[in-house]
Order: C-alpha cells, then sequence, then structure tokens
C-alpha cells in the first residue's frame, strides 16, 4: 500500500480530483435540463465538433480549452438558428452535424500532421490536467453555476411549457441562448476530464439516476450533481487501482450508480 | 371579398368606449406560401368573453398565439394594451415524466406570490397540491393550468380548448367557472372552442372562423348565421338523434347512399367535424 500513500502525495491525483468534481458538479443540474429537454443529441453534437475546435485552436496559436469553448458557442448560437427555420427535423439534423464536424475533425488533426493523441482527445485525459487547465474549468463552471442560480426559476418555467413562460413574461429567446451557451462552456472543460465521445454519457446519465431519487427540481439536479461527484471518485480510484483509462471508468462508474438507482422501487 | 362576412363594422361602438384590450387589424398569416389566416378583425373590450370557434384546421389556436404576439403576423397587425396582465391555459401540458415538480411548485413558477391553495380550491383541485404534475390526468391538468392563470390576476384570461380532456359532464361546469371567474377577476376572456352549444350560456360574442372571420355576433345570432351553417351544419345546435337508416343482424348499416366511413348517418352537411354531441 505504499504505492496508494505514495500516489496520495501527488500533486496530478489531486489535480485530477478536483478537475473531474468541478466538472461533475455543474454537469448534474444542467444534466437535468438535458434530460427534461431531451437534448442528449444536442450535447453530442457540440461534443463531436470540438475536434474542429481544438485544430482551429492549433492553426490560431489558442489554447485548446479556450478554442473548443469559443467553437463550440459559436456551434450552439448557429443551432439555435437552425432550430428556428428548420425545414429537415430537429433530429436529423443534429446526427448529420454530430458525425460529420466528428470526421472533419479527425481528418483535419491527420491533415493538418497536429502532433497530438487523438485518444486523450476522445476519450479525456483526466491525469494530465495542468494548473491552467485547472483554472479554465474553475471560471468556466463557476460561471455556468451562477448563470444556473440566476436563471433557475426562468429555466423551470420555460422547460415546462415556451409558449406558457413567453405569455408570463420570460425572455424565451435570451433563455434559450443561456441555455446552449451554459451546454457550450460544459463541454468545453468536460473534454479534458471523459474526452469528446464520452461527455454526453457524464451529462445525461447523472441526471437520469436522479430521478428516481427526486420529488423537486431542485432535489433532482443536487442528487444528479452527487452521483456524478460520485463517479468521478470512483473511476479516478478504478483508474488509479487498476491503472484503467480515467474517462472510461468514470462514465462506468456513473453507469453502475445508475443500475443501482434502478433498483429503487 | 368573402361573402359570409357580416357585422365587418365593429360592435365595440354600441357596446363600450374604452378601449379595447387588444385589437387585430386586417390579420394575416402565411406560412410557406400558404394563407393560414387572413383579413381577420376584431377588438376585445373589458369584461367581455369572446369566443372563437370553428373546424379542425381553422386557425383558431393560430389566431391566439398571434393575438399573445407569440406570433408574428405576415401582415395587419395587434394592439395590445400597454401593461396588459395576461393569463394564458395553453391547449395542452405535455410534461415530460422525467421531471420531478408538484402542482404547488408548478403553480409558484407562474407567480411567486400566489396563494396556492385558495387559488387551487377556487378551480376545484385543492386535493392536487402535492400531486406530482406528471400524475395528473388530463382533466385535472386543466384545472391546474386554469389555477395558474387566474393566480397572477390577469386583466386578459386566454383559454385554448379548456375543456380538453374533460368529459362531458364538466365541460359545462368548465365553462360556468370561467363566466364566474370574469366576475370575479373583472377580466376579459378570450376562448377557443370547437362546440358553439357547450359555451352558449357562458359568452358574449362568437367569433366564427375559417382561415377568415366567417361571422360574429351574440352566440344565438351566430348560431342562425347562413356562414355559421355553412361551416358545421344545422344539426350541432342541439344535436337530437333521428335514426335515418336501417342496420342488419350483424349491426352493419344499410346504406341507402354510399358515404364513407362513420359519417353515414344526418350530419351530411358537416364537412369536418365529425363529432355529434349527445
Amino acid at each position: 500500500m505504499t504505492d496508494l500513500s505514495q500516489l496520495l502525495h501527488s500533486q496530478f491525483l489531486w489535480y485530477a480530483l478536483a478537475a473531474g468534481l468541478l466538472v461533475a458538479v455543474v454537469s448534474g443540474p444542467l444534466g437535468c435540463f438535458a434530460v427534461w429537454r431531451r437534448m442528449a443529441y444536442f450535447g453530442d453534437t457540440l461534443a463531436h465538433s470540438a475536434l474542429m475546435g481544438i485544430t482551429l485552436g492549433f492553426v490560431l496559436h489558442i489554447q485548446p480549452t479556450l478554442a473548443v469553448g469559443a467553437s463550440s458557442c459559436i456551434l450552439a448560437l448557429l443551432l439555435v438558428y437552425l432550430q428556428r427555420r428548420q425545414k429537415l427535423s430537429i433530429d436529423t439534423l443534429l446526427g448529420i452535424l454530430a458525425h460529420s464536424m466528428l470526421a472533419l475533425g479527425i481528418v483535419m488533426v491527420s491533415l493538418l500532421k497536429i502532433k497530438t493523441d487523438l485518444m486523450s482527445l476522445l476519450l479525456g485525459d483526466l491525469l494530465a490536467v495542468s494548473t491552467q487547465d485547472l483554472v479554465l474549468m474553475l471560471v468556466a463552471s463557476t460561471t455556468i453555476g451562477a448563470l444556473l442560480f440566476i436563471l433557475w426559476q426562468k429555466l423551470l418555467s420555460f422547460t415546462l411549457h415556451e409558449e406558457l413562460a413567453a405569455v408570463e413574461g420570460v425572455a424565451v429567446e435570451k433563455i434559450r441562448l443561456a441555455l446552449m451557451l451554459m451546454l457550450a462552456l460544459l463541454i468545453a472543460i468536460a473534454m479534458k476530464v471523459v474526452g469528446i465521445l464520452l461527455i454526453t454519457a457524464l451529462l445525461i446519465i447523472p441526471a437520469a439516476s436522479a430521478r428516481k431519487l427526486a420529488r423537486t427540481p431542485e432535489q433532482m439536479a443536487t442528487f444528479a450533481s452527487l452521483l456524478g461527484c460520485l463517479a468521478v471518485v470512483l473511476g479516478l480510484l478504478a483508474s488509479v487501482l487498476w491503472d484503467t483509462p480515467a474517462g472510461p471508468s468514470i462514465v462506468l462508474a456513473a453507469a453502475g450508480l445508475f443500475l443501482l438507482c434502478q433498483l429503487r422501487p | 371579398m368573402h361573402p359570409f362576412i357580416l357585422n365587418r363594422k365593429p360592435l365595440e361602438k354600441t357596446l363600450n368606449q374604452t378601449k379595447p384590450l387588444v385589437s387585430a387589424q386586417h390579420l394575416g398569416l402565411e406560412i410557406a406560401g400558404r394563407q393560414v389566416l387572413h383579413d381577420i378583425s376584431f377588438a376585445l373590450q373589458p369584461e367581455e368573453i369572446v369566443t372563437v370557434i370553428g373546424p379542425n384546421g381553422a386557425g383558431k389556436t393560430t389566431l391566439l398565439r398571434l393575438l399573445l404576439g407569440l406570433i408574428r403576423p405576415t401582415s395587419g397587425r395587434v394592439e395590445r394594451h400597454t401593461g396588459l396582465r395576461l393569463g394564458y391555459v395553453p391547449q395542452r401540458l405535455q410534461i415530460d415524466a422525467t421531471m420531478p415538480i408538484s402542482t404547488e411548485r408548478f403553480l409558484q413558477l407562474g407567480s411567486t406570490a400566489v396563494d396556492t391553495h385558495s387559488v387551487l380550491a377556487r378551480v376545484g383541485a385543492s386535493k392536487l397540491a402535492s400531486m406530482q404534475l406528471a400524475e395528473l390526468s388530463g382533466g385535472e391538468m386543466q384545472r391546474v393550468l386554469l389555477a395558474r392563470a387566474i393566480s397572477r390576476k390577469p386583466q386578459l384570461l386566454v383559454l385554448d380548448e379548456p375543456t380538453q380532456g374533460v368529459d362531458i359532464s364538466g365541460q359545462s361546469e368548465v365553462y360556468q367557472l370561467i363566466a364566474a371567474l370574469r366576475d370575479e377577476l373583472a377580466c376579459s376572456v378570450l376562448l377557443v372552442s370547437h362546440d358553439l352549444h357547450l359555451v352558449m350560456a357562458a359568452t358574449d360574442r362568437v367569433l366564427c372562423i375559417n382561415q377568415h372571420l366567417c361571422c360574429q355576433g351574440h352566440p344565438s345570432q351566430v348560431s342562425r348565421d347562413p356562414a355559421y351553417l355553412a361551416l358545421f351544419g344545422d344539426k350541432v345546435v342541439p344535436y337530437s338523434h333521428q335514426h335515418n337508416h336501417e342496420h342488419n343482424l350483424r349491426g352493419e348499416p344499410l346504406a341507402k347512399k354510399q358515404i364513407a366511413g362513420d359519417s353515414l348517418q344526418n350530419h351530411t352537411n358537416d364537412p369536418s367535424k365529425k363529432s355529434v354531441n349527445k
């Protein structure tokens, strides 16, 4: 067990834990909205496009997290616009965008000969979180948390019935935009934790697990945060003990917790 | 342009001199080249109950959405009284079972200072306060939506088919409740219904629309209007059953005239409405 005590004194583990928890705390409530509003596919589209953001960042010499944040925000705006004047169903549109953006990202990485570990982008690289990453994550998750806190009632009203909310004076389009931008920000910081392919899992699974335990929207959001944090701790532990990849281990832990929650009558 | 338009002069001159709460001037809406509504003009006066009726697809809900400012007209315009407080009862609220929320909490989302108990009691839904919204039946949900609308003390109450999911015996009760609420809140009411018969007693004015304004006026007047009769037929109010065909031993109707499906019976001049009142 000296190995473990040595590990516990290593900075990278605490950085990894802090990064994972920061993301899990805000992805709980945001994931609830993704579940309530059936936005899983939407999250996927934003996440899969993150690779494009990275290649753009590489070309323009921008820090990857910032580049992904910016490109996701632009894509979110574009999607809001497309959603309003859609001819195709939104599912189809998102399906086309999600996968073609991912393919484009991978092709760009190889064409531009970007020296990067594709696996770590796709599946996360939690154990390599830097101080700079951590600061960005702190800023982004604080922003998301503050926005959620301020807009909470309006977000709920908007989610239950958009037109009713609009008649009652909620600025529906602004709320929609805020939700999209929060999601884009989350994706930028969650990429480091679980990777592009698994972000939606971190968003949806804890929220879906929390549904069984909650009687109010706030309870569901809180439980989702807690379950997400627990999944991060368990996944990280597994990763350290058995040398499994951290991102997928966290998602597996979340899925395990989901199954446990389903046992509750 | 349309032969059926009667009462093109606004009625408000004879009713009231005060400013209308909502008015529409030559309202038109075109979606993807299709004219959904055109040239609709009317004004809603304070404390007036106006019912919009029309066959399915006539644009009733669309008209409400235009008047509420949820969509913009492609021609004409809507004027709403400045600072008008609205209460809105949408056609249905499809609450996703993934969101856990109680009726009480749902009401508080509409207005924070609401006394949920008295509002729910007023619509006869006291027992629903602590229930989860997703567990409510269609009729219960309608009452809760009405409670949320009146909790805002609206000056204008807008209801889109308020009796959806309410059984026949409860429907006239709902309209009586709406009329009573108009008196208590001293508000105007604008509602959509597909059934003139039910709303007759509780409405001051009826707008009969089918893409355009076919006719308007007092319900008894409208029910005799040729434009109304052309849309709904004259057998709708009130329906008395006259058996005009025979059945064979297996229960199949013996058709005199070959008319498609279930509209085999009396309401042959009823092009769009199949449902018949008991």
